[in-house]
């Protein structure tokens, strides 16, 4: 039988109903676990103090009403970018330190709403700013398959908590590879909604144009149950999309891909990519051809351009949005802000300074543009395109020390479908040293179920969806 | 060597929205408790998002059709960077390259027109206030200001005087007030006015175009007459010292000082390029159909040149038509006349120009039947001459004395025969005839 720590959300809600165990159980069981663990991974920066009376409470609704909300007494670990009241959020930044916030978050307040309960927020890298979780101004994130490695990030400490079974799901963000790229490094599912699915408000910015907040979790089923609870437009929002919100879990549980037409990106197979990664974005593709599905050769832009618009975009973006942080509220000095951040700020504030702006930011808008018609273009025949999401496996810690272009280089494969706004899962494809690799599988902006669908498909007809023995790794 | 002054406006309109520019929160903050009027997104707390409001923007729009601009199809916000501690977000949102509204102009009575460059949305700002706390010196902020929306409205440098500024000033106060987007009171700094003022100076060495200056944040009228009128001479006694001219870096940023009457260096104006205008990415683009600009210049009321214009063309005088036309009470009366007119009923007998006279003297009582006042205010008195040279017979009859003071030279007196006989007529008569009979019996 399984633990309760490996349980999906419908199995915590299967055991809810036959009595097997309780919210308080549950939570009492992740809460020993983080605390055995947790020291060693750096997943939390900071705990639910009233976690045990929410759990006591949605016991007692439970045992009076049954389960009648989606998310009912499902444990959920949060991105610290999220404001939660009652519970700090740091941005993983000094210069938040202590900050309790005045509003809940609108994906957040869904998913109370909901029934979730939340366990922790988690560790990221500092505003979002890397793919490491190594620029947290709290310490770096260690990888549960092996804490040598970094977990990747900014959503590092989400996909960390997923692998390492802290909690039933996790909510992370993407700007660019910020679900996708940890869940990969980790051996989890991550899920990037469409730009504008699922609402911003109280979601601390990085870069406005594409942060998405999506969720990461054990199986793309349970991304499937999270996206359906976050998505639609958001009030407080005006990016968020009136595009209607399918019901996800419906897409679900296909025998086959029959008809679905599938382009393998060629510029992914990057001639820096080791054989053994190739190999299995290789295999993945055989995978979906048995599963029925056509996979041509596609070729895109060389991904490299996608790095220069995203840099000078994000860049750009972050200088501007950083600014509220004067100094003079919320408790701390400019000078706390890491040295990732200040370099993003002053690269930021160069790009938009006259005589730069035409040459920087609006060259990068151009180009983005361009990247947007091509996919616009590639899926009016393909119904999703595939590749690695990471060039390589999980990084040691320290790889980033250094390397102000880490993010960017790691993020490579992500990048285009980021700055194109499209939604994309990244699922486990397999195993390289020890380490999981992640696959990507890419669809057009509100093409939600169909990724989810493919991705879904793929993952119950593979066995990569493993997750570590941390008596063992650690 | 010809002096002309180039003057032009911003004027920053406070908005009498419900709601302010980016939130639900309440735009009304005058006089109200410090910070009652804030929320996530107007304190720019971390994580919150700006969504514009659509009255704001209809509000803008209006502005802009009422000085004949035209509304643009395609528009966005911008973000304008820059550090102040009543700045919650550290930038403002405001329209750099493609304002809602651009193009117009406003004509002044000379004829003159006055090109309106843009009229553009942005947000207030909080408001600092400089105190004494516990005997200590501080600053507080009031963040109820932030947000509001607010709708700067630039002109092109036409005006050459501080008196064809002042025009222009009260003509857009006037039309803002007309089409009821804003109460546009000075005094709760609802219109604030910054002239953007230099001087072309021709001599025998060709033209000579002085540095730029803007002068800040004016509240009344009278004070950018003042500080206008001050800079125009400051600027070319400098030029007269230094001769220097004007050069894409040197504009200036001055204050006024309303006791001193003088303007004073506040800053080298930090130029456009500095504030790092990017396009707002938290709000998308917006493309402004036809059919919404119609229906907005369709809600547009009579704006006050053409309610002159109607009625002059109704016949009366354009000095009257500009002392009544913003009277709504009068302009109601005349409407009911002129649609009468039309139907040919009794009041076609009136003069529209000689009733908007005696309404505009005060003459009439417009709470009272109009018509009647009129008809006995004009109504010709009594001219026959035997009935009033009798009338005036008697009187002389019965004043021996002042007749006898007009024979020495008093001609004036006949004042005193005019008053007796209009009161002895109950005022009936017709003071032509009556004067002209009088100083006919009293030669005799």
């Amino acid at each position: 039988m399984k633990q309760l720590h490996e349980l999906t959300i419908s199995e915590v809600h299967v055991g809810y109903l036959n009595k097997d165990f309780t919210c308080v159980d549950l939570v009492k069981h992740l809460l020993n676990r983080i605390k055995k663990y947790n020291p060693k991974l750096n997943v939390f920066l900071a705990l639910n103090e009233n976690v045990l009376k929410q759990a006591e409470a949605i016991d007692k609704e439970i045992a009076e009403k049954g389960i009648d909300r989606e998310l009912l007494g499902i444990p959920m670990a949060i991105k610290d970018n999220f404001l939660t009241v009652g519970i700090s959020t740091t941005a993983s930044s000094n210069i938040l330190k202590g900050f309790m916030p005045q509003y809940e978050s609108s994906v957040t307040s869904k998913l109370l709403t909901a029934g979730a309960i939340f366990i922790g927020k988690t560790n990221m890298d500092s505003f979002a700013h890397g793919s490491s979780t190594e620029t947290s101004d709290f310490g770096p994130t260690h990888n549960p398959w092996n804490p040598e490695k970094l977990p990747g990030g900014s959503s590092g400490g989400s996909a960390a908590a997923i692998s390492a079974q802290f909690v039933t799901v996790a909510l992370g963000s993407e700007t660019a590879g910020s679900i996708r790229q940890p869940a990969a490094w980790c051996g989890v599912t991550g899920f990037k909604p469409t730009y504008g699915r699922a609402g911003r408000y109280g979601c601390i910015a990085m870069a406005s144009s594409t942060d998405s907040p999506g969720p990461i979790a054990r199986t793309v089923a349970d991304t499937a149950l999270i996206a359906n609870v976050i998505s639609g437009q958001d009030p407080f929002d005006a990016t968020t999309s009136p595009t209607p919100v399918g019901d996800y879990p419906s897409f679900l549980n296909k025998k086959d891909l029959k008809g679905i037409k599938i382009g393998l990106v060629k510029e992914y197979l990057m001639t820096s990519m080791s054989d053994e990664v190739k190999k299995l974005i290789l295999e993945a593709a055989d995978k979906f051809k048995e599963l029925g599905a056509t996979v041509e050769e596609i070729s895109l832009m060389n991904p490299k351009y996608a790095i220069g618009v995203y840099t000078v975009v994000q860049r750009s973006e972050v200088s501007s949005n950083l600014a509220r942080f004067d100094g003079i509220r919320f408790g701390h000095t400019r000078d706390s802000f890491g040295e990732e951040t200040k370099r993003r700020i002053m690269l930021g504030t160069y790009t938009l300074s006259s005589g730069y702006y035409d040459a920087y930011y609006k060259k990068a808008q151009a180009v983005r543009t361009k990247m947007i018609d091509q996919f616009a273009e590639i899926f009016k025949s393909y119904d999703a395109v595939i590749g690695a999401v990471s060039p390589g496996p999980a990084l040691s810690i320290g790889a980033t020390k250094n390397q102000p272009m880490f993010g960017e280089m790691e993020d490579v494969l992500v990048e285009q479908s980021s700055v194109s706004g499209l939604t994309s899962v990244g699922v486990p494809c397999g195993f390289v040293d020890d380490l999981p690799i992640g696959l990507q599988i890419t669809c057009d902006q509100f093409q939600e179920a169909k990724a989810l669908m493919i991705a879904d498909c793929y993952q119950r007809h593979t066995d990569f969806n493993l997750f570590p023995d941390l008596d063992k790794t650690l | 060597m010809k002096i002309t002054p180039l003057i032009g406006l911003e004027v920053h309109v406070e908005l009498e929205t419900k709601s302010k520019m980016f939130c639900g929160c309440p735009a009304d903050h005058f006089g109200k408790v410090p910070n009652t009027q804030t929320c996530p997104v107007c304190l720019g707390l971390p994580g919150a998002l700006p969504v514009p409001n659509k009255k704001a923007i209809e509000s803008c729009m209006k502005i802009g059709l009422a000085l004949n601009c035209s509304v643009n199809r395609l528009s966005k916000f911008d973000r304008k960077q820059y550090f102040y501690p009543d700045l919650a977000k550290g930038y403002q949102i405001s329209q750099y390259d493609q304002p809602f509204c651009s193009g117009g102009f406003l004509n002044l009575d000379s004829g003159k027109t006055i090109g309106i460059e843009r009229v553009h949305q942005e947000e207030d700002t909080g408001k600092l206030q400089h105190t004494v706390l516990n005997g200590e010196k501080v600053t507080l902020v009031d963040f109820n200001r932030s947000g509001v929306p607010l709708v700067e409205i630039v002109s092109k440098p036409d005006m050459s005087s501080s008196s064809e500024a002042k025009e222009y000033l009260k003509k857009i106060h006037e039309i803002i007030r007309t089409i009821e987007v804003s109460n546009a009171d000075m005094e709760k700094g609802q219109m604030r006015l910054e002239p953007t003022v230099n001087i072309c100076i021709e001599d025998n060495s060709g033209s000579h175009f002085t540095p730029l200056v803007e002068i800040k944040n004016i509240n009344s009228f009278n004070f950018a007459v003042q500080a206008i009128e001050y800079e125009v001479k400051r600027q070319v006694e400098e030029f007269e010292k230094t001769g220097i001219e004007k050069t894409p870096n040197n504009k200036t940023t001055r204050g006024y000082d309303s006791v001193k009457k003088i303007t004073f260096l506040q800053r080298s104006k930090e130029e456009a390029k500095d504030y790092r205008y990017f396009p707002e990415p938290d709000i998308p683009p917006f493309i402004i159909e036809n059919e919404v600009i119609e229906m907005l210049r369709r809600e547009l009321p009579l704006l006050p040149d053409q309610k002159i214009a109607d009625l002059v063309k109704l016949g009366v005088e354009e000095r009257f038509a500009k002392l009544v036309y913003n009277r709504q009470e009068v302009m109601n009366v005349l409407d009911v006349i002129a649609s009468k007119n039309d139907e040919a009923i009794p009041a076609n007998d009136i003069n529209i120009n000689r009733l908007v006279s005696l309404m505009a003297n005060g003459k009439i009582d417009i709470k009272k039947d109009v018509i009647a006042q009129y008809d006995s205010l004009t109504k010709v008195g009594i001219t026959d001459t035997t009935q009033l040279t009798q009338i005036v017979q008697n009187i002389i009859d019965d004043n021996p004395s002042i007749v006898a003071e007009y024979k020495k030279g008093k001609i004036n007196v006949v004042g005193f025969f005019v008053g007796q006989a209009m009161k002895a007529t109950k005022g009936s008569a017709d003071p032509k005839t009556l004067s002209t009979i009088i100083s006919d019996l009293l030669v005799k």
